[in-house]
């Protein structure tokens, strides 16, 4: 009945779904909490380009960011990310407008994060003499993070399904072997299946793990 | 009262999206039903010079190749119903009935002819590739081999490409032909590769005169018939009409005036059921 | 509020401020400067290439309206069967017997743990194989039927939240008065619930719009972002503006949904005659246990 998969490189597709997930979730990560803190931040023109950032992005469907990456930077722009073949340009690329979408998601619950962390802790960290940098990486984020486990969880599993999206500029996710596979073989059903057992392997888990991350370094207050 | 009104505002909004629904329904209906007497053929609407939908109307060798046959037939051009048929669709939209026939690139192969029927051919195409008019580095498939080419997704051209022609080739595979011209216009791609009639349709369009050429290497015979649906008596009607259309030259002069700018030199006029594999 | 982070600025730091914002700016403008020396190079800042779009009309007669026309059809579709359906497994999950609650929460963290993509090209196959339904329509079906699922039971959530954000007292207190469990269900707690919901619902509404670009662009659905193609290859590959253009559309339309959704919240939270529940646009995030509406 399975005997159809041999055909198909189905680890190798979900391998890749798995690398876009991880790489762009580090990128995102690092770009979003950049952002907030400029969203928070005491220059005004960095606290406008942070919000007219989020809300550009947060409004563009993830699938014209994906080919724009392919259209606009590769093809227009002559980037190549340090690659001369395709398939890898594309990956690259495909993590590129994944990071650029997701960072206005980890922004905005990092912000929320942010607001629920007490005044009086970053007033009390004021008062040590702390500048602004400080205040935020010693005392405010090392918070706000604690108490966005669930938000961020969130972010990540809509990650893990919107990695599909790069199926668009052809890089060989599990999607794209799932249209193929329902091409040329008649087992809508199983192949389906299959492919929807794989997505809920990987974002189940990722749900209930960090959920109880969440719980276990929630800030008791 | 203050939240009915903000409940109310809501329905606004879905309820415009909704009328904006039901407007698109309507026009269609008119459509259908003022019309009487109808044909319905399918084909390209993204292909310049074979089939393309512009603001002033479907242009396009198929599409004078259709519009002749069908007047042969008894339709006039308003009595056409033009559906746009993608290549992945051909084969259910002909055994569904959802049109006539169907003039859309179709290349006769075995695997398709055992759902539907051909009638024609009426061209023969050439899988070729198509290069900016100042590089000349391509003389035979093999050289495809060290450049960076584009086609379509899942197609068959990108197919031989991989199988065959040039296994070491950088692929890069689109959606849609115009986003590799695009990278071809900016050299981040060197080649775009399919069927030369759909080659010579994008550089005979005015704004690449002279900024691209067809490489001429004729790697496959591309046999473009008429799909039927199986068994229907239109295939015989069909083929007296292409017989016809070849016979008081308006084949040629079909061919001349959607394919030449690109300086596409064109096959004879193939007879009625002679494939070239 | 974020003030709170960072000291009033004395001489000093105003003078820092100036030094970054100038840096800052530099850095934009080099970033700007270079985009827009790449696109100039590479002649996509031409006229002809943007002509259509800025001076005349037949190219959004031909080709954006037809498929923005799509994109709302689209979308409003989803919509409308989304929120019956999301609103009975929502009620279905807070249900007493195990039976009704079980099966419901199996179907809707099933639902939210699938791409979107994933289930529309399961639903494209499906009425491809299974169904007469004639191939002009398929990609919309498709497009429609992966977005039901997916929306649903996000709206279940939605709807689950929102009952579950109303004070405990108002169920009470309708049981005490004597009503039975549906009667508290639909005359006491779905009402106020509705209201508390109408921004997380009306921001759902942006997602959905936003999933339908994806119908475009895997499943030949003739919407706006499918209008692209027929679009670029009649005006001479005008991929860059056709793209930046549809962007911007899109973008509008989802900039006005998100700020009628902010809107909506603050004006209910204003409001005195409701409990005082309102469920901010992005609640589900913190309820649900799997998927978010990004």
């Amino acid at each position: 009945m399975f005997d159809f998969l041999d055909h198909y490189d189905l680890l190798g597709a979900f391998w890749t779904t798995v690398q876009l997930t991880v790489l762009s979730a580090i990128g995102s990560l690092i770009w979003g909490t950049v952002l907030a803190a400029m969203r928070v931040g005491p220059v005004p023109v960095m606290r406008g380009f942070g919000a007219a950032y989020v809300n550009i992005v947060r409004n563009t469907p993830l699938t014209v960011i994906i080919l724009f990456t392919s259209l606009g930077l590769n093809q227009t722009l002559g980037i190549s990310l340090g690659a001369t073949n395709f398939d890898i340009i594309n990956f690259r690329l495909a993590i590129l407008g994944l990071t650029a979408y997701t960072a206005a998601f980890v922004c905005e619950a990092l912000r929320a994060g942010i607001n629920t962390v007490p005044v009086g802790q970053a007033e009390a960290a004021r008062a040590l003499g702390l500048s602004f940098p400080q205040v935020l990486s010693l005392v405010v984020l090392p918070q706000a993070f604690r108490s966005v486990v669930g938000p961020l969880t969130n972010v990540l599993i809509a990650l893990t399904k919107n990695t599909t999206v790069a199926a668009a500029i052809g890089v060989a996710e599990a999607a794209l072997l799932m249209k193929k596979m329902i091409e040329n073989e008649a087992q809508l059903l199983l192949i389906s299946a299959v492919i929807a057992f794989g997505f809920v392997c990987l974002t189940l888990p990722t749900g209930l793990i960090l959920g109880w991350v969440g719980k276990k370094v929630a800030v008791k207050r | 009262m203050k939240l009915r009104k903000v409940t109310a505002a809501t329905a606004v909004v879905l309820a415009l999206a909704v009328s904006a629904t039901a407007c698109g329904k309507d026009d269609k209906k008119d459509g259908g039903s003022s019309g009487g007497k109808k044909i319905k053929i399918g084909i390209k609407f993204d292909q310049p010079g074979l089939g393309q939908k512009t603001p002033q109307g479907y242009t396009g060798f198929d599409v004078d190749v259709a519009t002749y046959v069908a007047k042969e037939l008894g339709y006039n051009a308003d009595q056409i119903e033009w559906k746009e048929s993608k290549s992945m669709d051909r084969e259910t939209m002909l055994q569904r009935g959802d049109v006539d026939f169907i003039a859309a690139t179709y290349s006769i192969n075995d695997e398709r002819e055992k759902k539907v029927d051909f009638a024609g051919p009426y061209l023969l195409a050439h899988q070729d590739v198509l290069v900016r008019a100042d590089d000349n580095s391509i003389k035979s498939p093999e050289d495809l081999n060290s450049k960076k080419l584009c086609s379509v997704t899942g197609s068959t051209s990108a197919q031989n490409v991989h199988d065959k022609l040039a296994p070491k080739a950088n692929l890069q595979e689109y959606p849609t032909y115009s986003a590799c011209l695009t990278g071809l216009q900016n050299k981040a791609i060197d080649a775009l590769t399919t069927d030369d009639s759909i080659l010579a349709g994008y550089a005979s369009q005015a704004a690449f005169k002279g900024k691209f050429k067809l490489g001429g290497l004729k790697m496959t015979n591309e046999n473009y018939g008429i799909g039927v649906k199986k068994g229907s008596d239109l295939k015989a009607k069909i083929n007296t009409a292409l017989e016809k259309m070849v016979a008081d030259k308006s084949w040629q002069q079909a061919v001349d005036k959607n394919l030449g700018p690109a300086n596409y030199k064109n096959e004879p006029a193939p007879k009625i059921g002679n494939i070239v594999k | 509020m974020s003030s709170v982070l960072y000291d009033a600025q004395g001489p000093r730091a105003k003078r820092r401020n100036v030094l970054y914002t100038v840096g800052f700016l530099l850095a934009a403008a080099a970033v700007l400067w270079w985009v827009i020396t790449g696109l100039n190079d590479k002649d996509q800042l031409t006229w002809d290439k943007w002509k259509p779009f800025l001076g005349g009309t037949e190219a959004w007669s031909t080709y954006i309206w037809p498929g923005l026309q799509n994109t709302l059809k689209a979308a409003a579709l989803s919509m409308l069967i989304a929120l019956p359906l999301g609103a009975v497994l929502g009620i279905a999950r807070l249900s007493e017997h195990a039976w009704v609650r079980v099966p419901a929460a199996i179907v809707v963290e099933f639902f939210r743990a699938i791409p979107v993509l994933v289930l529309m090209i399961f639903g494209l196959a499906l009425f491809a194989q299974y169904t007469n339904v004639s191939s002009d329509d398929r990609p919309l079906y498709a497009v429609v039927t992966g977005l039901v699922l997916y929306n649903a039971s996000v709206l279940a959530e939605i709807v689950r939240a929102g009952i579950l954000s109303l004070p405990k007292g108002q169920g009470e207190a309708a049981l005490a008065i004597g009503l039975r469990k549906n009667q508290v269900m639909r005359f006491i707690l779905l009402p106020q619930a509705v209201t508390a919901m109408l921004p997380a619902i009306v921001s759902q509404l942006v997602v959905i719009v936003k999933d339908t670009a994806l119908g475009g662009a895997v499943l030949t659905f003739p919407e706006m972002l499918a209008s692209v193609s027929p679009m670029s290859s009649y005006y001479g590959a005008n991929t860059i503006a056709s793209f930046t253009i549809v962007a911007v559309i899109y973008i509008a339309i989802n900039f006005a949904l998100t700020s009628f959704a902010g809107w909506l919240e603050k004006r209910l939270r204003r409001g005195k005659k409701s409990t005082g529940a309102v469920l901010p646009p992005a609640a589900v995030a913190g309820t649900a246990s799997t998927g978010a509406s990004v």
